[in-house]
Formats: C-alpha cells, sequence, structure tokens
C-alpha cells in the first residue's frame, strides 16, 4: 500500500518541492550578501601603490614603507650580507629558495615585513643570521629575508615592484 | 526533578495572569522550591557567582558604549576620555576590564569544581557540553572586547588571533581578510569587532539559559557524586538557602573585585596598551591577557604553525570529551584516591603553563612549555581513560543522607571525646 503513495507523486508534492527549492535559493540569496560584506571592501582593494627614493638608503640600513596597511621592508644590503645570503646550501633552509629569486638587484631586498608565522614584524639586524628576529614566537630570517628558524613555515614575502629608475622603485 | 508545579498563586491578578502566562509559576518552581542538595559547598555557588558577573559586565559595557568610538582614528582618545572626562568614567571602565578577569576567574575554578566531583558524567553530559560552548564565547567575547581600546597590545592580538587562521591550509589568507575586512587590522577590523563584542554577550546569555536549563532537568551534582535519592531528607529549597549562600558567596568575591578594581586597576594589564596601536612597530615582548595564557603557552610549544594551532584548539575543545574520556562510574574525586591526585597534578600543570605563556618562548621556558603541553593532552586522552578501567575505588555511600548522618556521627563522637 505504501508503494503506491511512493510511486505517485502528485500535483501537491510538486508545489511542496518548488516551493522548499525557492525558498532554498532565497535563504542562500539572502545569506552571501551577508558573509560577503565582510571581505575586504571597494577602498581596501583600490591598490594604493608606494614609490621609495632609495638614494636616502646607505647600505646596511633598512627602511620600513606602509603598502596596504603592511610594513615593507627596503634593504640596502651590505657586500658582507649579499654573500651570506648567496652562499646558503638550499638544503638546508626550510623553505627552499635562491638569493638570485628574491631580488631583482643584489644590492637591494625587498620584502613585506610581516612574519609569516602569526603577522607580527620582525626586527631588523637581529637573531642567529643577522637578518630579523620574530619578538613574538622566536622567528630567525636571514638577509635574503628566508626562514631559518623558528615557527614560521615560510620567507618573507616578496611584493610585486618595479625600478622605475635605477634609485626609485614603486611597490604594488 | 522536575514536575507539576507547586506554586499557588495568592493574588487575584497573580492567577489572573498565571493562567494566561504561567511566568510565576516557573520562576517559582526554579528559584524558590528548587530542591538543591544539602551537602553542597562553596565551590556551588560560583554559577551565581558567574551569572552575577555576566549581569555586571553587560550593565557596564553597555553604558562605556555610549562613550566610545570605534574608529581607528578616535578609539584611543576615546577610552582617555572615558577615563578623564565622563563621569565615573574611570570607574566603569576598571570594572569592566577587571571584571573580565573576574568573569574568568570565576569560570576556571567552576569548570575545575565541576572536573574534581565528576559532575560532567551521565546524565549531565548536555549541560557539561553547554558550558563548554559557554566558555568559548566568553573567550571569544575577551579577545574582540581586549582589542576595543587599540593600543598596542589590542592591534597585536587581533593581528596573532586572525592570523591564527591563516595556519589552514589553501584557504587560510583568504578566511583571514574575510574576518579582518582588509589585508592587515585595521578600521573594518575594529567596527566589527566592536559589533560582535557588543553581540556575543546576548548569545552568552541564551546558552547560559539553555545551561540553567539542563541543570534543572539533572540537578546539581554534590560533593559526594551520589544522586539524591529522596528528595524530602536530601535537598532544602533553593530559596532561602541556596539564594542565600550564594548572596554570601557574591559578597565575599566581590571583595577581591573591588580590591582589584580600586586598589590594582592595572595590575593584571599591560603598559604597552596605553600606547596608541601601531601597525609598524611589534612590542617587543607580546603576551595575551593571564586567561589566554595557558593555551598560548601551548600554541608556542609547537615548532609547526599548523599544528600549533590545531593543538590550542583543541586544548580548549577537549573538555567536551571528558563524560566519554573518564571512564570511571564514581563521580565525585573523594572516592578515587589515584583521580584525585592526577587533579591535582592536572591544576599544576595548568598553572604552570600559565606561568610560561608569560614567558619569552625560548630556552627552558620553551622545553617546559612543552612537557606540560604533552602532559595536558596525556591527562586527558591516557590518564583518565586507563583510571576509570585500573583505579580502585573507594566505596560510595549509600546516599547523601548516610553520608549526612556518617560526617555527623564522627564529629559528635569527636565532641564527646
Amino acid at each position: 500500500m505504501s508503494d503506491e503513495t511512493i510511486a505517485q507523486p502528485n500535483r501537491r508534492d510538486i508545489l511542496y518541492i518548488a516551493t522548499g527549492a525557492m525558498a532554498t535559493v532565497a535563504v542562500g540569496g539572502m545569506v552571501w550578501p551577508l558573509l560577503e560584506q565582510m571581505n575586504p571592501d571597494a577602498s581596501t582593494l583600490a591598490l594604493a601603490s608606494t614609490e621609495v627614493d632609495l638614494t636616502a638608503i646607505i647600505p646596511g640600513q633598512i627602511v620600513t614603507v606602509k603598502w596596504r596597511g603592511k610594513p615593507v621592508f627596503v634593504r640596502h644590503r651590505t657586500a658582507a650580507e649579499i654573500a651570506s645570503a648567496e652562499n646558503v646550501q638550499l638544503d638546508v633552509l626550510p623553505d627552499p629558495e635562491a638569493d638570485s629569486k628574491r631580488v631583482q638587484k643584489p644590492d637591494w631586498l625587498v620584502v613585506i615585513g610581516v612574519c609569516t608565522h602569526l603577522g607580527c614584524i620582525p626586527i631588523g639586524h637581529e637573531g642567529e643570521f643577522d637578518g630579523w628576529f620574530c619578538p613574538c614566537h622566536g622567528s630567525t630570517y636571514d638577509t635574503s629575508g628566508r626562514i631559518r628558524s623558528g615557527p614560521a613555515p615560510s620567507n618573507l614575502e616578496v611584493p610585486k615592484y618595479t625600478f622605475v629608475t635605477d634609485t626609485k622603485i614603486k611597490i604594488g | 526533578m522536575s514536575g507539576p508545579s507547586k506554586f499557588t498563586p495568592k493574588s487575584s491578578f497573580a492567577r489572573w495572569l498565571e493562567r494566561r502566562l504561567p511566568i510565576l509559576g516557573f520562576m517559582y518552581d526554579s528559584f524558590v522550591a528548587y530542591p538543591t542538595p544539602k551537602n553542597l559547598n562553596y565551590m556551588w555557588t560560583f554559577g551565581a557567582i558567574l551569572s552575577f558577573m555576566l549581569v555586571a559586565q553587560i550593565l557596564t559595557g553597555v553604558v562605556l558604549a555610549m562613550h566610545y568610538t570605534p574608529e581607528t582614528t578616535l578609539a584611543f582618545e576615546s577610552i582617555e576620555h572615558i577615563m578623564r572626562d565622563v563621569n565615573w568614567g574611570m570607574f566603569l571602565r576598571y570594572s569592566h576590564a577587571n571584571g573580565a578577569s573576574m568573569f574568568f576567574l570565576a569560570v576556571y575554578i567552576h569548570i575545575f569544581r565541576g572536573m574534581y566531583y565528576g559532575s560532567y558524567k551521565e546524565p549531565r553530559e548536555v549541560l557539561w557540553i553547554l558550558g563548554v560552548f559557554i566558555f568559548l564565547a566568553m573567550m571569544a567575547t575577551g579577545f574582540l572586547g581586549y582589542v576595543l581600546p587599540w593600543g598596542q597590545m589590542s592591534f597585536w592580538a587581533a593581528t596573532v588571533i586572525t592570523n591564527l587562521f591563516s595556519a589552514i591550509p589553501v584557504v587560510g589568507n583568504s578566511i583571514t581578510a574575510w574576518l579582518l575586512g582588509g589585508y592587515s587590522v585595521d578600521n573594518p577590523t575594529l567596527n566589527r569587532f566592536f559589533a560582535l563584542h557588543y553581540l556575543l554577550p546576548f548569545i552568552l546569555c541564551a546558552i547560559v539559559a539553555l545551561h540553567v536549563w539542563a541543570l534543572h532537568v539533572t540537578g546539581q551534582n554534590n560533593p559526594t557524586g551520589v544522586e539524591v535519592k529522596d528528595v524530602e531528607k536530601e535537598t532544602v529549597p533553593f530559596t532561602p538557602f541556596a539564594t542565600m549562600k550564594d548572596a554570601f558567596g557574591i559578597g565575599v568575591f566581590l571583595v577581591v573585585y573591588a580590591w582589584l578594581t580600586f586598589f590594582v586597576p592595572n595590575y593584571l594589564g599591560h603598559p604597552d596598551n596605553y600606547i596608541e596601536a601601531n601597525p609598524l612597530v611589534t612590542p617587543p615582548h607580546i603576551v595575551p591577557e593571564w586567561y589566554f595564557l595557558p593555551f598560548y603557552a601551548v600554541l608556542r610549544a609547537i615548532p609547526n604553525k599548523l599544528l600549533g594551532v590545531i593543538a590550542l584548539f583543541l586544548a580548549v575543545l577537549i573538555p567536551a570529551a571528558l563524560p566519554w574520556l573518564d571512564t570511571s562510574k564514581v563521580k565525585s574525586a573523594r572516592y578515587r584516591p589515584w583521580f584525585r591526585k592526577a587533579f591535582w597534578i592536572f591544576v599544576v600543570v595548568c598553572i604552570g603553563l600559565g606561568y610560561l605563556g608569560a614567558q619569552p618562548a625560548e630556552g627552558v621556558y620553551l622545553w617546559s612549555a612543552r612537557i606540560l603541553s604533552t602532559y595536558y593532552f596525556f591527562h586527558f586522552l591516557v590518564l583518565l581513560p586507563l583510571l576509570g578501567k585500573y583505579e580502585k575505588t573507594r566505596p560510595e555511600p549509600e546516599s547523601i543522607a548516610s553520608s549526612i548522618s556518617a560526617t555527623h556521627a564522627v564529629a559528635e563522637d569527636a565532641a564527646h571525646v
């Protein structure tokens, strides 16, 4: 007896299902804006680019500039720092990457100054590898901004930048 | 413990209302006639203390919101405005900030009491899990509120905690950007944190209502862990007995709260939070508020980002599984000699983790945190299941009544000697 009722849906059943489907779509359509509004808004997305004049940065100096609300380190590396960054065996690195892949000109290292662990700002010229040391949870980076020890999973990120002239870069 | 209401309305208005909305009878059954075990000790006053703190935090919070501005360029100044210009502003802010600490102090005592006396065991599993949800909601509320003053600690706490979600593979960074409303902690973040900090306490109220409802279905546990067998002989009505005892407990608790608020209002805070948020400088030593320190120590103990975050969340959530991890049929630690020792070791481990969470994550501190974190999980996942199986428990009393008469007999003997 019950088999028969299952086998033959009537007009009422189709109406129920259609109504339920419409309601589901409507709820989904309503929930989406409620969640999506939390994503970065148009004003945040409007990518500001930052220009940095390199002439004022002496060898050995790190200058911090703000880009997209985050600090970017522009480091004028000394010959010794370049050498130590280039002469590392890649297999000792937790996140292996050659120094040449991370810089456009060996003198200038440009990295986003946000620790890849939990987002603190590392301190320059500190730590075992003389690159950066993160005060929050003790990650150390070398003079190429690569992670060397501590809980951070990856190297400091290199942002998109271009040399506008020999002495000026544009980040973003 | 629920049954037909014993409430008889006295006035004609009460009778009129009761036929339309039986709210008076409901209140009477829940907070006057509700039977509470005779042998409850002062550890059982913390439920009332917590209810008091929830109301106190909402009251002070609502009035603080009348003077606070959730905008990055104004937030820090609006806090100073509250401190210096608003009538009684300093008192209200210090009450609210120290209120959070007192709230957590009370909840930790309440949780440890439940652990000691086995209050999570059958039939109180749902009651216990609701409690874990309350604790989670409290942690979220406390964190969101700490960000609002927009000091250095606020800013970097927000950064570190939201970045926990970036550890999730593939979608982590998108989730973090979604939470922040940008690529770093900024105005959209502060704005939504304020909205959520105002919302969550009311959700907390709703879960507390469920928690109390579940409690009133199963009835309270008691120091013997033996269920009430004879309501007449073994219980007393909530009012006046529990009401008065709870009121006294709240009074004593208020003395500590008032001492903190009036004499050392910044003792539990961090000087760095009186420096306005600076997105370009991380303070050399960032630590969360004391009530998050044990979990923070667990996070830092693990030298891998994703695993550290997983361990942190597990450490918070694992108590929810206690009713099934602790396999012993005996509830109260009074009759479980080995569990009793394990419990106190666990308490010391938690306090130890709290201490280590405030120290720099290096050398001996880091190794101690690793050992204690391992023990934390060992206690839940290995020790408790094994103890339930192999521990030789002492005999439980037949009933609450017999345990009371036994203690009295001993006391009387002692008096006669």
